[in-house]
């Protein structure tokens, strides 16, 4: 039944069981242990969503329900440069749609995807809370303002390596 | 305890607080229709996502329409069920349904017998006027069960029974919207999953979305050619609920009515599971003996409690999620299995049959049959002992599409030596029966002295765990059943934790055991249905001349002739099996 065949890191996974004995191992704290297990892997593979129905006592496939529910889990691994979007809505009225359209058409990638090498990844956020900047875009740490999509080819120049 | 006074299509109702609104209209004689809800009160089976808003009602003072299933009936409420407004809006949400279903019902597997169909005729839907696009899914083949979750309309009740009934967890929503469907972990196969291919996530899918692996076209094949010697074992719980898919009463026996059809079909002998039923009470029982005798003697490699093993739902169960304890159930095959053996060796001998030329075809309440009879144990060179496995339902298929008028048969009797039975057998198609057939056969064989009162009420009922103490003339023998696999479950933790004081256990995937199966007619969230199928089992039982396995005729002749003894080197070869551990396949 088993789908692992990704290696995790053994220090991650016992710091996952760590954060799971912290929630109690309550079947009820599902989510906030998928949380948990996000910011420590960056995703949730197979191998993860496997260990947290161990831990918590709940069976896979709900734990992989509650993953495909909710759109901020996600499982793909997030790129070397992950690029956010925000489409909250100050950004949104200023046209980070049309900025979301220069990167998939630049990067030939759709929303939540990684390229093939593994560089970048896509991904749109509710409002970050830097309206003034509207729109706003992130690169990893990152963060740049008033972004157009006239602008989107110099940023991601700024990672040609 | 307190009760509620309100109104419903003008006529006061009095309930008891925290009754819904669906159910005080019921209690008022009030139908109000239902898609998604389904409740199974015998067995303590409730889904209730107020999910599909089919059930909407008028409640005066609130705005919007409410969910009857879902809305607690409260002091002085005025609903109407049916007003304009309630049957346009029920309308508008089948309307929408429909707009995301295939409109395959010409070639559906469910039609006719489809409560999603039903109810769009109900509602008098006569057009879909949403068009747009159709949300599609890949098929999913398993050797019991195919998804085609195409026709899934997100009641959730397969989750509710895979994981709150059966506690299986094969089975969860994921997505959202327009996306979601059922589905296990990683969109794997079914068959790669957890699931027990119990059935009763298709035993309450309203739509097509799940059902079973239909075998009829294989078996009218088989009968058709003129090489092949076709012979047919009809389980217990069949005779007990055949009959519905022919207009009858549910709990109607057709025993004599079955084996007519199956006779009138093509079959060259016609058999009855009950036989190898009676065979598997004495491998059973003699191994149950025989450890009981080692524990007593103080033997402390003997495990106790032995558990039962006829259900293959119960076997994947435990190969899958206690595959440390493959140790405890008994290593009988499972009745249908015993048949295919002794069919292919004995009664192929018997009549100079070879044994590729035989096609042994079963006729079972399950699901599970299917994938059990195709695993490799129960192959002698490739070739299986039981050919093909079909559900009730299935068979009811056969006989309509061959033109055979079933409630104008007469009765008719099953061929020898394979179809001779007692009422031990019977039994089995109920929970508690199979732990009672062997409780007659062991007793007498233990104590040397004969039973007096064959019946053991005790041992009888629908609660979902219940335990007894048999005196087997001064030694007390604790005895628990469990159906339904959550119950189960509850069991094994306990012999897990070594806090288990039962000597045997009888467990049934199935809530109500077979009679309630995943192959058998459906219920439609009835359950006075399998309550009255597990009457007609008792009362089978009481009519039996025989009613204890070891005084069956066919049976003391086949050990006489061919097996030797009960567990002896024959029987272990032929009648009994061995576990995996499932996960490490
Ligand atoms: S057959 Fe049983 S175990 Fe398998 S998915 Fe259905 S309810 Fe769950
Ligand atoms: S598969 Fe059937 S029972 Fe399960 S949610 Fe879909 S329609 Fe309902
Ligand atoms: S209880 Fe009966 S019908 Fe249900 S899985 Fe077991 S053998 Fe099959």
């Amino acid at each position: 039944m088993s789908t692992a065949d990704i290696k995790l890191n053994p220090v991650e996974v016992e710091k996952l069981k760590a954060a799971c004995a912290e929630l109690n191992n309550e079947p009820g704290e599902l989510i906030n242990a998928l949380h948990k297990a996000q910011s420590l892997f960056g995703y949730l593979p197979a191998e993860v969503q496997e260990i947290i129905a161990e831990e918590m006592n709940v069976p896979v496939a709900k734990v992989y329900g509650v993953v495909t529910f909710y759109s901020f889990f996600t499982m793909t691994p997030k790129g070397k440069h992950p690029i956010s979007i925000c489409t909250g809505t100050a950004c949104y009225v200023r046209g980070a749609d049309k900025v979301v359209e220069e990167f998939k058409k630049k990067l030939n990638l759709e929303v939540g995807e990684t390229s093939e090498d593994g560089k970048f990844s896509l991904s749109c956020l509710r409002c970050v809370g830097a309206c003034g900047l509207a729109p706003v875009v992130m690169v990893g740490e990152k963060v740049y303002g008033r972004v157009s999509p006239d602008g989107v080819a110099e940023i991601l120049e700024e990672y040609a390596d | 305890m307190e009760f509620v006074n309100l109104i419903i299509d003008k006529k006061p109702v009095k309930v008891k607080k925290g009754t819904t609104v669906l159910h005080a209209a019921k209690e008022a004689g009030i139908d109000i229709p239902t898609l998604c809800y389904m409740k199974l009160d015998d067995v303590g089976i409730e889904n209730k996502p107020g999910g599909c808003r089919i059930c909407v009602v008028e409640c005066k003072g609130r705005k919007n329409l409410a969910p009857s299933c879902a809305t607690e009936a409260t002091e002085g409420m005025e609903i109407t069920t049916n007003s304009m407004r309630v049957l346009n809006a029920r309308r508008t949400v089948m309307e929408l349904i429909l707009s995301d279903h295939p409109s395959d019902c010409l070639v559906c597997a469910k039609s006719g017998n489809c409560e999603l169909q039903d109810m769009a005729h109900k509602l008098g839907v006569r057009d879909i006027p949403f068009k747009g696009e159709q949300s599609t899914y890949k098929e999913d083949f398993s050797p019991s069960i195919i998804r085609d979750m195409d026709k899934c309309i997100m009641c959730r009740r397969c989750e509710m029974m895979c994981n709150k009934v059966q506690t299986v967890g094969a089975l969860w929503a994921i997505n959202r919207g327009f996306e979601s469907v059922v589905s296990p972990a990683f969109e794997m196969d079914l068959e790669k999953s957890t699931c027990t291919y119990c059935g009763q996530c298709v035993a309450v899918c309203p739509t097509a979305a799940l059902t079973e692996v239909d075998h009829t076209k294989n078996i009218i094949r088989a009968l058709a050619d003129p090489n092949k010697t076709v012979v047919v074992q009809a389980a217990p719980a069949v005779r007990a609920a055949l009959g519905e898919e022919f207009g009858m009463e549910p709990g109607t026996l057709v025993t004599g009515k079955m084996a007519a059809a199956l006779r009138a079909l093509g079959f060259n002998s016609v058999f009855d599971t009950d036989f190898s039923a009676d065979l598997t009470i004495m491998e059973e029982g003699t191994e149950l003996l025989g450890r009981l005798q080692k524990h007593l003697d103080g033997d402390k490699t003997v495990k106790l409690p032995m558990l039962t093993s006829c259900c293959p739902g119960w076997v994947n169960f435990f190969e899958k999620q206690f595959p440390d304890m493959l140790d405890i159930p008994s290593t009988a095959r499972s009745p249908q299995q015993m048949f295919g053996s002794i069919a292919k060796t004995y009664y192929a001998d018997k009549i100079g049959v070879k044994r590729e030329d035989m096609v042994v075809v079963s006729v079972m309440p399950c699901l599970a049959k299917k994938y059990e009879c195709q695993r490799d144990e129960f192959k002698v060179d490739g070739n299986p002992d039981v050919d093909y496995s079909i559900s009730t339902r299935e068979l009811a298929d056969l006989i309509k599409g061959a033109n055979i008028d079933f409630n104008k048969l007469p009765d008719e009797d099953f061929d020898d030596p394979l179809g001779e039975s007692t009422g031990a057998g019977v039994i089995f198609g109920a929970t508690g029966g199979v732990i009672e057939a062997a409780c007659r056969t062991a007793y007498e064989v233990f104590t040397k002295k004969k039973l007096e009162k064959v019946d053991f009420e005790q041992l009888r009922g629908m609660e979902g765990i219940r335990s007894a103490t048999i005196d087997f003339d001064g030694l007390p023998i604790k005895i628990g059943i469990a159906h339904g696999l959550g119950n189960a479950r509850k069991l094994l933790e306990d012999i897990r934790a070594g806090k288990s004081e039962y000597h045997a256990i009888e467990i049934m995937a199935c809530p109500g055991g077979c009679i309630g199966g995943g192959g058998q007619p459906l219920h439609h969230g009835d359950s006075s249905i399998l309550k009255a199928r597990t009457a007609a089992i008792y009362r089978e039982d009481a009519n039996k001349p025989i009613r204890k396995s070891h005084e069956n005729p066919s049976i003391v002749k086949l050990y006489k002739e061919f097996l030797g003894e009960p567990c002896g080197e024959k029987s272990h070869k032929l009648l009994h099996t061995h576990y995996f551990d499932q996960n490490k396949k």
